[in-house]
């Protein structure tokens, strides 16, 4: 499936800011089940993009920018092509073996009551990681509101659990807790992902988990959809929790009355036509 | 072993006799009026507290910080003792730097079997943001306190590495100053080894971490959390001493992967900074994203190669209890030789003999939490009552990797000035080490703590410590 995608930041300040200096995540690498055709990204200030690439082996762009700034925009254009890999994942830039992803973090703590959720499940779904993972995908929806209201981008794992209800990070975070919890290796990843329903317009990117199965490798989780990633999906970035994926990690000097808009468009990618 | 073992006296051995190098202090003490003592030791509160009225502008902080009492009985070690423990020392940093080294690259430890991965991985030190991603001249501790205590004529054991921020070298520092001044004829009648060079020795060994882009004469500078730090005191005291900026988060500013401090004349460019301020607050784009006190962009500016933080980022990984206890294997792995310095004997409950040792002896032993600190969640056998074993021994059996467990050490004392007059008091010794591009300068000595309390063993300024001055003698 060949994926359009379009991502749009746009900053304004009621008071101009006098600096700006944010990491972007926001640069996919290729896999087997992802192949990045054409990809873009820009800054509309007088700033250099110095890229790296972080400890997880993700692509970061850092950039500071002067002001006065009355508003920035960061944007992505890309081309994507994918292929359903029954999500797994392989071909991906490992830079730690799996053992590194039992490591918790504050947004993945696992409290008594995410612990005693995984042991249940556990105990349902009988043997097998992928049968306890699948066990906790299909039932951490039904028990979870999708509802972008309660929670925010620090909220944590037992925060959101507790609440019932939460966004697709949320959802990625418990999923990350629990699978961690039953010594699961487990790791957040962010990017794009491709309605079924048509819906193009999107407020924001995607979230979800991915775990490590004993000789299938990693397999990813997208627990806010109850599915495993096929080609409506688009890696971005991945680490051990939303901290280490963010689209953007930022810090301004001024410009107070900050307002954001994020508009996301993800769409199916008209065929192209082989021009001989 | 508490109680039982005999106490090791560093000036009086049991049978009476003076140890060599104690022969001038002994005679001295048997000749000055313990009233007199006790007018000097008021003196040097007076002189402490004037220097602290120099620093006072700064706040509350460094005030209380001053209220720590100071001994004025020297404490002295040969020039054979030390240079066996500075060897040790220098081998011990060597190692953890190639401990460090080695589990944010290759990780051959962990593929030797030799320190169990999980012990790495899911350490709260360890910072996988600092995976694959070079330091400047593959230095990661530049600036170590190495805890040492002494049980008897020849032992010294190493009880804590600290990698990470260590402090207390400027009462090192001015407790030299204020012996000097106090006891001058004392002074002159030992041939004690300097102290003074320590901050041209960091500043040295600052400068030659500097990144290769830096000039020839880079710029350094201290940052602080800010005044509401504990040690803010010395890092004011370091700062001044050394000659450069002591600056706060906000006074530097990271541009295109560089890093600036603002000046009156514009911003200058910094290559290496001596940080006090914990990784979880250095840049809120990498860590913490709440913090308020570190400078965005640094981590960035960081990987690039162009800017030294002393101590690198994730160095806390080295000095962790459960990890101490691999140091002897440590050592030998990267060095290939054995160690010089021991190790307390440390039991490690994650492994099921000694886990059966431990429980069957626990009344002897100290239980200790691998990531607990500040005796938080830790068992003194020997003190402990019977229901606070059995309390320790449910928590043991339930998480025994969570534990390590090492015997009571019978730590070494010397002749302390107490109410009651002259008596031994229990010791230890933090020497710091110094590690730069060019060679490892460690300055004779260091800062000797001292348990106040008759029989305690608790050194710490929180509960009772003082310290004192620590004289290595010439020759």
């Amino acid at each position: 499936m060949r994926i359009r995608i379009a991502h749009e930041t746009l900053y304004t300040y009621a008071v101009p800011a006098n600096a700006v200096i944010q990491t972007l995540r926001l640069t996919p690498r290729n896999f087997s089940g992802q192949h990045v055709a054409n990809w873009r990204l820009d800054v509309d200030q007088d700033c250099r993009l110095d890229a790296h690439e972080d400890a997880f082996g993700n692509i970061t762009h850092t950039f500071s920018a002067s002001g006065p700034i009355q508003s920035m925009t960061i944007r992505v254009d890309g081309l994507i092509e994918t292929s359903d890999t029954a999500g797994v994942v392989r071909g991906a830039i490992e830079r730690f073996p799996p053992g590194l992803y039992l490591r918790e973090t504050d947004l993945t703590k696992a409290d008594a009551e995410i612990r005693a959720y995984a042991e249940a499940r556990r105990a349902k779904a009988g043997n097998g990681t992928l049968s306890i993972l699948h066990a906790l995908l299909d039932d951490l929806p039904a028990g979870m509101a999708y509802d972008k209201d309660p929670t925010h981008a620090s909220t944590t794992a037992t925060e959101a659990f507790a609440l019932k209800s939460g966004v697709c990070q949320d959802f990625a975070h418990i999923f990350i807790a629990a699978a961690r919890h039953l010594g699961i290796p487990a790791r957040y990843v962010g990017g794009y992902f491709l309605h079924a329903d048509g819906t193009i317009d999107q407020e924001a990117g995607h979230a979800w988990a991915e775990a490590y199965v004993e000789d299938l490798g990693w397999v990813g989780f997208d627990p806010a959809n109850a599915i495993c990633p096929a080609e409506q999906h688009i890696r971005i970035a991945c680490g051990l929790d939303y901290l280490n994926a963010a689209p953007v990690r930022g810090s301004r000097h001024g410009g107070d009355g900050e307002f954001l808009t994020v508009k996301v468009r993800v769409d199916q990618a008209a065929r192209q036509v082989q021009v001989q | 072993m508490a109680g039982t073992a005999p106490i090791f006296d560093e000036m009086t051995l049991a049978d009476g006799a003076v140890r060599p190098a104690y022969e001038t202090l002994a005679r001295w003490l048997k000749t000055i009026p313990t009233d007199l003592l006790a007018t000097r030791s008021r003196e040097a509160e007076a002189l402490f507290r004037r220097i602290g009225i120099t620093f006072a502008v700064y706040g509350d902080a460094a005030s209380t910080e001053r209220l720590i009492p100071f001994d004025v009985i020297p404490r002295i070690l040969t020039n054979d003792e030390w240079g066996r423990l500075s060897k040790g020392l220098t081998q011990r940093v060597k190692a953890i730097n190639a401990f460090l080294n080695d589990v944010y690259s290759k990780r051959e430890i962990l593929r030797a079997g030799l320190v169990p991965e999980d012990l790495v991985y899911r350490n709260p030190a360890f910072r996988p943001e600092m995976n694959q991603q070079p330091v400047p001249h593959g230095i990661y501790v530049m600036i170590a306190g190495i805890d040492i205590v002494r049980v008897d004529a020849d032992t010294f054991y190493v009880l804590e590495d600290n990698a990470r921020t260590p402090s207390g070298v400027s009462y090192m520092l001015e407790n030299r100053e204020v012996m000097i001044r106090l006891f001058p004829e004392l002074f002159s009648q030992h041939r004690v080894a300097p102290v003074e060079n320590y901050t041209d020795d960091l500043l040295a060994t600052m400068k030659s971490v500097a990144p290769r882009s830096a000039s020839s004469d880079p710029t350094c500078v201290l940052l602080t959390p800010g005044l509401f730090n504990s040690a803010y005191y010395e890092h004011t005291f370091l700062a001044d001493k050394l000659g450069v900026e002591l600056v706060e988060g906000r006074d530097l500013f990271v541009k295109a992967d560089i890093v600036y401090m603002r000046t009156t004349e514009g911003p200058k460019r910094v290559d290496v900074i001596y940080r006090r301020l914990d990784d979880d607050f250095l840049d809120p784009l990498a860590f913490r994203p709440d913090s308020a006190l570190g400078v965005p962009g640094i981590m960035s500016a960081y990987h690039a190669g162009n800017v030294t933080l002393a101590n690198a980022v994730g160095t806390g990984v080295s000095d962790d209890k459960a990890v101490y206890s691999y140091m002897p294997e440590i050592v030998k792995f990267y060095l290939g030789e054995e160690p010089i310095l021991k190790n307390v004997p440390t039991h490690r409950c994650r492994e099921p003999d000694e886990l059966k040792y431990v429980l069957e002896n626990l009344a002897d032993l100290v239980v200790k939490e691998v990531h607990g600190s500040g005796g938080y969640g830790m068992l003194i056998g020997p003190k402990a009552t019977k229901a606070e074993i059995e309390t320790f021994r449910d928590k043991l059996i339930k998480d025994p990797a969570g534990f390590i467990a090492q015997p009571t050490l019978a730590l070494s004392t010397c002749p302390t000035l107490v109410d009651e007059g002259v008596a031994p008091r229990h010791v230890d010794l933090r020497p710091y080490v110094l590690t730069g591009r060019d060679k490892v300068r460690i300055v004779p000595g260091g800062l000797t703590r001292v348990a106040l309390k008759e029989g305690s063993l608790v050194v710490n300024s929180s509960q009772g410590g003082g310290t004192k001055d620590t004289w290595v003698l010439d020759s």
